[in-house]
């Protein structure tokens, strides 16, 4: 069961993570960039309504069929991209950030902003999250940069606890206490020394979470609290052809799979990060 | 042990605190027309002197410490005032609905055990075989599924399909509980899947695993006496801790099956704007969950023998 680790073995290990690691940095990629040019690739306007063509089965020319306003489905899932993808990755990028900051500076300084800092976060975890975003989107409204509001007041706690630890058990280390002694200040030390050193499991974690993110902010916006009809948005989408389940199934499935196979692509993309970033604890 | 009870208990009180004070404030911020609210439903002109004299009588007047203070003691007694829609007072609107989510929560629960403990203890035995990667994929692709997408796929094929189970509950039944729960069940097991195969993997790879092959004992008694043992303790506290996901999860789950609980009680409520309720869904949410929590960090070290016969805490 527990066969001798050779260097050998390593570096076959980690051969094939990075191999995957391209695979899934090129599929990720290409998603990014069908968002981007969304609006130039679609056949066909997601938005223009032809009701003569309304609730059209899949076909060669309306490769998901049409909704009941007659808008093309695939047209309206490519663009959907846009909305979900992009309003993710922008959620994670600004949360991450935040909260690394928050979480280093209260690891570095502590005393009396670690405490108050950690004791609103405290409360921000107090809350099982999608019930605190509930509240908060049902606070500022419906919209989709509310929805991302709601889910970056949950999400930011997160990083800030990683990035608290991490600084923390930096802050003793010798290196450290050498740039001290070369006369590094605050500023130098956190932006050279604490930053550089706890990237990694920074970014682990927002690898992870872009997919849970992203069924999150669907999620809200299937709810009626994201983005707005007659916006092209997965959830959203998804909420609209719900009553027609039965009868016009793609629908609700055009879109949902357009959601699981994006979350897919991220989610192998983190998994494949971690285990680069740390090659022993490889579960999948 | 009992000195780490009393101080979780003593932690409790600013986070109970915290929550109510957010709960209150928020619901201010965004019910700040109830008094709007009210004149809305009288005739006649509104005067500002109407308006003021019920801004006294609600006690808005006041600053916003003082009616915090007030509304602490309405709700100690169980008085969190009424709907804007119903009219019926919130507390047992809330009380009667609760049932409904924890008879829901309790199976889901259920399942996520019944499913997530055996596949994982399986898939971690044959690490790196067949069955492993077969249940790996399967936890992956129910880790990377919307619950919504979820509940809509089983009510496409079970409900609308093959007419097992109704489309819309049908009041508090076995039958309507059942795609609601695998909904939920389907996404914690995914993740706990992972979990109990990892702490197995752990357990496994222990000294004494090891010593017990090379004494004879067969693999079935080392697993089931120790092994087993060792891991379980740690699979149901992640369990516990799930409850938090769960509550949450439960709100769409809920309005998509029409299943009549607090979660489609507060998804109903903020399309109407209702605040009293949704104020009141949240504190209720937050309070159960940090107390399952309490519960589970003070029982787990009270079922860890390691931990309470004197060991250190890691």
């Amino acid at each position: 069961m527990n066969r001798p680790v050779t260097i050998r073995v390593q570096k076959v290990k980690k051969n094939r993570i990075r191999t995957r690691l391209f695979i899934f940095l090129f599929l990720a990629v290409v998603l990014v960039l069908v968002s981007f040019f969304a609006d130039q690739i679609v056949p066909y306007d997601p938005y223009a309504q032809n009701l003569s063509l309304s609730r059209q089965p899949p076909s060669a020319a309306h490769f998901m069929g049409t909704d009941q306003y007659g808008r093309d489905v695939f047209s309206r899932v490519v663009v959907g991209a846009k909305a979900s993808v992009f309003s993710t990755l922008i959620l994670v990028c600004v949360t991450s950030v935040f909260g690394t900051l928050v979480g280093t500076l209260c690891g570095y300084f502590g005393r009396g902003i670690d405490s108050v800092v950690m004791r609103i976060s405290d409360v921000c975890l107090a809350f099982p999250g999608l019930v605190f975003a509930l509240a908060i989107a049902a606070l500022l409204g419906g919209g989709m940069s509310n929805a991302v509001i709601a889910l970056a007041v949950i999400s930011w706690p997160k990083y800030a606890r990683v990035a608290r630890g991490q600084t923390l058990a930096l802050k003793n280390s010798d290196f450290v206490a050498a740039a001290r002694l070369a006369g590094d200040n605050s500023v130098q030390m956190i932006q050279r020394h604490i930053l550089p050193n706890i990237l990694g499991p920074i970014l682990v974690t927002a690898m992870l979470d872009i997919g849970t993110m992203m069924m999150e902010l669907a999620g809200l916006s299937f709810l009626g609290l994201g983005a707005q009809p007659p916006m092209a948005e997965w959830g959203n989408m998804m909420s609209g052809g719900r009553s027609m389940l039965q009868t016009y199934p793609w629908l609700v499935l055009s879109p949902g799979v357009a959601i699981f196979l994006t979350v897919v692509t991220f989610n192998l993309l983190g998994d494949t990060v971690r285990d680069y970033m740390d090659p022993k604890t490889t579960t999948l | 042990m009992k000195h780490y009870a009393v101080k979780r208990l003593l932690q409790l009180i600013p986070i109970l605190f915290a929550i109510t004070f957010l709960s209150y404030g928020m619901m201010r911020l965004a019910g700040s027309d109830v008094v709007e609210q009210k004149m809305e439903n009288t005739s006649g002109t509104v005067s500002q002197e109407m308006i003021d004299a019920a801004r006294e009588e609600l006690g808005l007047d006041k600053p916003f410490v003082i009616q915090y203070v007030t509304w602490l003691g309405k709700l100690a007694r169980g008085d969190m005032g009424v709907s804007y829609v119903s009219h019926k007072p919130v507390f047992s609107t809330f009380v009667s609905k609760l049932p409904a989510t924890l008879l829901l929560a309790f199976v889901s629960i259920l399942l996520t055990v019944v499913v997530s403990i055996p596949l994982g203890i399986w898939s971690a035995v044959n690490q790196n075989k067949a069955a492993d990667y077969v249940i790996r994929t399967a936890s992956f692709i129910g880790n990377s599924l919307p619950n919504f997408f979820v509940s809509l796929l089983l009510m496409y094929f079970f409900a609308i399909r093959l007419n097992w189970f109704p489309v819309i509950s049908r009041g508090v039944s076995l039958q309507s509980v059942a795609l609601p729960a695998f909904t939920l069940a389907i996404a914690m097991s995914a993740k706990y899947l992972r979990q109990v195969r990892a702490t197995v993997l752990d357990e496994l790879s222990k000294d004494y695993v090891l010593g017990a092959k090379a004494r004879g004992v067969k693999f079935s008694t080392t697993m089931l006496n120790s092994v087993m043992k060792a891991s379980l303790v740690t699979i149901i506290t992640l369990l516990t801790l799930s409850i938090g996901s769960l509550l949450g999860g439960t709100a769409i789950v809920e309005s998509i099956f029409m299943w009549d609980g607090v979660g489609k009680m507060a998804v109903d409520a903020i399309n109407m704007r209702d605040y009293p309720i949704i104020q009141a869904y949240v504190m209720w949410m937050a309070i159960i969950y940090v107390l399952v929590n309490l519960i589970t960090d003070v029982s787990y070290r009270y079922l860890d023998p390691r931990i309470r016969l004197g060991g250190t805490e890691q």
